[in-house]
């Protein structure tokens, strides 16, 4: 066990720098100049956009700059600095805690009510609760999330005026329940769905008859026996999922005026600010690491017959 | 433009961008409809839509809207001008004299102390002044100092500053100090106003990078504190002695996403005032706020603009372009495509400037298919009979460039398709690199309320706002003319005359002027907008 850990965390060293490199080049390959682009359309003063372009290393060839951006992350801890000369560990400092906290929220409601619904569907098979359970994850994955977030938006605050229509604190918990379910919908049907089939599925085994045959409680049966071997593919889904979550609020938080990752990279982006994107990707990169060698540790407690080398 | 202002025209272009159906709705009421005198709470909070400022809050620094509304609020100048006159007003200033428009005396207001106890004095603006011009301090607005003598020295093109002061600004004594030119302009008092020439308390100069988080200023409010990514705190500055006196307690810059989450905001109360309202909600937004939605013209011009250098409009004839502009129909264009978020342009000159005069580009900028095709058959012909407008994507101007090419199309058999590139820093790339294949958008916000402003910056052989390659010396003759005019009034009218003569020439196909398409919230009132088409946020008056 010890040794597969190492091991995994050795493995994520090539990743790491791999995945760097490649939104480094990605990020730095986009045609346009940041800081020509400052001085919009009154034209630039030659004189001061070489000033800064020296300032932010740009005129140095693309290898140096990586090499000194990943000598900056490794060895100081410094991700460089954004435009505004603040640096950029600071900025991800403010923005990675909201959107945890609203990736928090999409996650625990997701889990909860997409499993449930799933081990509703999966022990009805067949029968109406699961085709209207089939009906309502259909709806909720063919409705963008934007439109969802409008019409949730619609209802809540404008109709029924029960919470504002942006999040005026996100410090507060309960403002961030509406973005929340918005951003967790998508996957909640997932969740639903791969928890049904599982649970279907596993309902005819023999290890079920068996629990069955020898008279277990039912509540044994389904909670210990079944749900312990049918989560192992929705475990695996939710751990991805949380990286997915973590980057892909982009649009909610734009939305309900989240001051969180994806507003930051969406600000980033299109201010170019190069150092500011791979900083935030780069985070991201070691959450969705993490967060698979997490499940994958966690497959063993949910199965013994999983065995790490 | 006022800066680069990127943000803001993006979020104005948004709206169009996404605008795809016909018909405005709703009267055009003006903005003062809704500004019914109620009690007013003097120490109330106005909140209002803004966005993480692009670099420090130094005032030499700050181009974009964002960074420029707090910069406003907290520090004056030595001058303003009135909304829609464009006449100058005092601030900071007591006086403000010249001879010959080459050497300037400034005598400066007595009493006036920056927030921290310093008093303003004529060291306080030249400091600054030779600070900000100087390259090793990389502000990004140091070029507004060009007109004064010894620049150079400060400013190279190449290589540090051989000097750490320009020449051309000498201090008289605490309340006065003068400014030599290196040539005449009639009109430098006008580029005063401007938020670069603001005075900087001595503090300042030795952490800048500190000020630019807490900046101290000379204006009607007071910096509080700069929450980053979520909003930035001003108050009403006790001690303030200038005409901008708050009759608020003080402002909320907020941060938002965009238009659309701070309109649905505006709709419950939860900001003030906005910027713009998004483009889903044109339609309807004058149905939404009633009195409270606003509907102002501001002094900036849409164009576009054909690159001179390239083998297409390299010595064309004028009656080629002239033809293209009078194949626009821009009466169409701006009632259904921009429901009426933009008026037709006259001339090149934005309207509500010293100095604007309707009409100036004669009939060229009037819609009439047969004279366009006759102009373009006697021109010898668009060359290649195809032409193309390039624009950036993420600026939503996708629509309107559709629009106009599908006029051009329509009138005169023309081929002519977008040009599309991905973002603005793309676009302004192709534009500095003189890769523009045929034409491209060009706009510009007033920076200073004078006409001169929209015909020499843009217009003049080798000035930086120039990117077509556009060059006539009998138009930077009758600019030169203008700057050295002895009184403004006759520079304004020399520039009328060099505007008139753009018309045979067409360095730009002006296509419209622009209006703020705003709204505020039932917690104020007495809002209005400025000339740059930002909120005069000093006069908003909280409720109680």
């Amino acid at each position: 066990m010890g040794r597969y850990v190492a091991r995994r965390l050795l493995q994520m060293i090539p990743v790491f720098i791999g995945t760097t490199l490649l939104i480094f080049l990605m990020v730095y390959a986009l045609p346009g100049d940041p800081v020509r682009a400052m001085f919009g359309d009154r034209g630039a003063d030659a004189a001061t956009v070489a000033a800064l372009r020296h300032k932010y290393g740009l005129d140095q060839p693309l290898w140096k700059q990586y090499v000194d951006y990943m000598n900056g992350i490794l060895f100081h801890f410094d991700f460089g600095d954004t435009f505004a000369g603040r640096p950029v560990s600071e900025e991800i400092g403010r923005v990675f805690p909201t959107t945890i906290r609203l990736a928090t929220v999409a996650f625990v409601f997701e889990l909860v009510v997409g499993v449930a619904l799933g081990i509703l569907a999966g022990l009805k098979a067949g029968r109406t609760a699961d085709s209207l359970v089939l009906v309502f994850t259909l709806l909720v994955l063919s409705v963008p999330v934007f439109v969802l977030a409008f019409i949730l938006r619609q209802v809540f605050s404008f109709n029924l005026g029960w919470v504002s229509p942006n999040v005026q604190n996100a410090e507060n918990w309960n403002e961030l329940i509406l973005p929340g379910v918005v951003l967790g919908s998508l996957s909640l049907a997932y969740v639903a769905r791969l928890t049904r089939t599982s649970i279907a599925e596993n309902l005819r085994s023999d290890y079920m008859r068996t629990a069955v045959a020898k008279g277990l409680p039912r509540r044994r049966v389904v909670g210990v026996h079944l749900m312990r071997n049918s989560l192992i593919p929705v475990v695996t889904y939710l751990g991805t999922d949380i990286g997915a979550l973590m980057s892909g609020a982009v649009v909610t938080e734009g939305i309900f005026n989240v001051p969180g990752v994806g507003n930051a990279l969406y600000t980033a982006l299109f201010r170019r600010e190069g150092a500011t994107i791979v900083g935030i990707v780069t985070i991201l990169v070691l959450v969705y690491m993490l967060a698979s060698l997490l499940i994958d540790l966690l497959y063993a407690v949910l199965d013994p017959r999983i065995r790490y080398a | 433009m006022r800066g680069a202002k990127s943000a803001k025209w993006v979020a104005i272009a948004a709206v169009v961008a996404l605008s795809v159906t016909a018909c405005g709705g709703g009267s055009d009421k003006g903005d003062d409809g809704g500004n019914d005198k109620g009690a007013v709470n003097p120490k109330g909070i106005v909140t209002f839509e803004s966005g993480e400022p692009q670099n420090p809050l130094q005032p030499a620094n700050t181009m974009e809207s964002y960074g420029s509304d707090v910069i406003t609020s907290i520090f004056d100048t030595l001058v303003d001008y009135e909304p829609g006159s464009g006449k100058i007003t005092y601030t900071n200033a007591e006086s403000i004299t010249t001879k010959d428009s080459k050497v300037w005396t400034v005598k400066l207001k007595s009493g006036w102390k920056f927030h921290n106890g310093e008093a303003v004095t004529s060291k306080s603006y030249v400091d600054a002044w030779n600070w900000a011009a100087n390259i090793a301090n990389n502000q990004t607005n140091a070029s507004w100092f060009s007109d004064i003598e010894g620049y150079a020295d400060v400013h190279p093109e190449k290589g540090k500053a051989k000097k750490d002061a320009m020449s051309g600004l000498k201090v008289v004594d605490d309340s006065t100090f003068t400014i030599t030119l290196s040539a005449p302009l009639a009109y430098f008092e006008y580029k005063l106003a401007y938020n670069v020439f603001a005075p900087l308390p001595s503090g300042f100069f030795k952490d800048p990078k500190g000020y630019g988080e807490k900046p101290v200023g000379n204006g009607p409010y007071e910096f509080v504190k700069w929450d980053h990514k979520k909003s930035i705190e001003v108050k009403t500055y006790a001690g303030y002695k200038g005409p901008n006196k708050p009759k608020n307690g003080g402002v909320l810059f907020k941060n938002y996403t965009g238009p659309d989450a701070s309109y649905a905001d505006l709709l419950s109360d939860k900001v003030d005032v906005i910027r713009q309202v998004p483009a889903t909600s044109l339609a309807n937004y004058k149905s939404d706020l009633g009195d409270r939605a606003v509907d102002q013209d501001y002094s900036a011009v849409q164009s576009i603009v054909p690159a001179f250098y390239t083998k297409q409009w390299k010595n064309i004839d004028n009656r080629v372009l002239q033809g293209l502009s009078m194949a626009i129909d821009r009466k169409t264009i701006t009632d259904t495509v921009l429901q009426k978020t933009r008026t037709p342009a006259t001339g090149w000159v934005a309207q509500g400037v010293l100095g604007f005069k309707a009409g100036a580009a004669g009939d060229v900028t009037t819609y009439n298919p047969a004279e366009a095709k006759k102009l373009i058959k006697a021109g010898g012909g668009v060359p290649g009979n195809k032409i193309s407008i390039q624009f950036n994507a993420d600026g939503g101007h996708g629509e309107w460039v559709e629009a106009v090419c599908g006029s051009i199309r329509k009138a005169t058999g023309v081929e002519c398709t977008g040009d599309s590139k991905a973002d603005f820093q793309t676009d302004l790339k192709a534009r500095d690199a003189h890769e523009v294949k045929s034409m491209y958008r060009g706009g510009w916000v007033l920076d200073y309320p004078f006409n001169g402003n929209f015909l020499r910056d843009l217009y003049g052989t080798g000035v930086a706002g120039n990117t077509s390659g556009y060059s006539n010396k009998a138009f930077d003759k009758l600019v030169k003319e203008a700057d050295a005019a002895p009184t403004i009034e006759k520079s304004a009218e020399l520039y009328q005359q060099a505007e008139k003569s753009l018309v045979d020439d067409m360095p730009s196909i002006p296509l419209w002027y622009y209006k703020v398409n705003s709204g505020y919230s039932n917690n104020v009132q007495n809002v209005k907008f400025n000339q740059a088409g930002d909120p005069i946020l000093n006069e908003i008056e909280v409720k109680k």
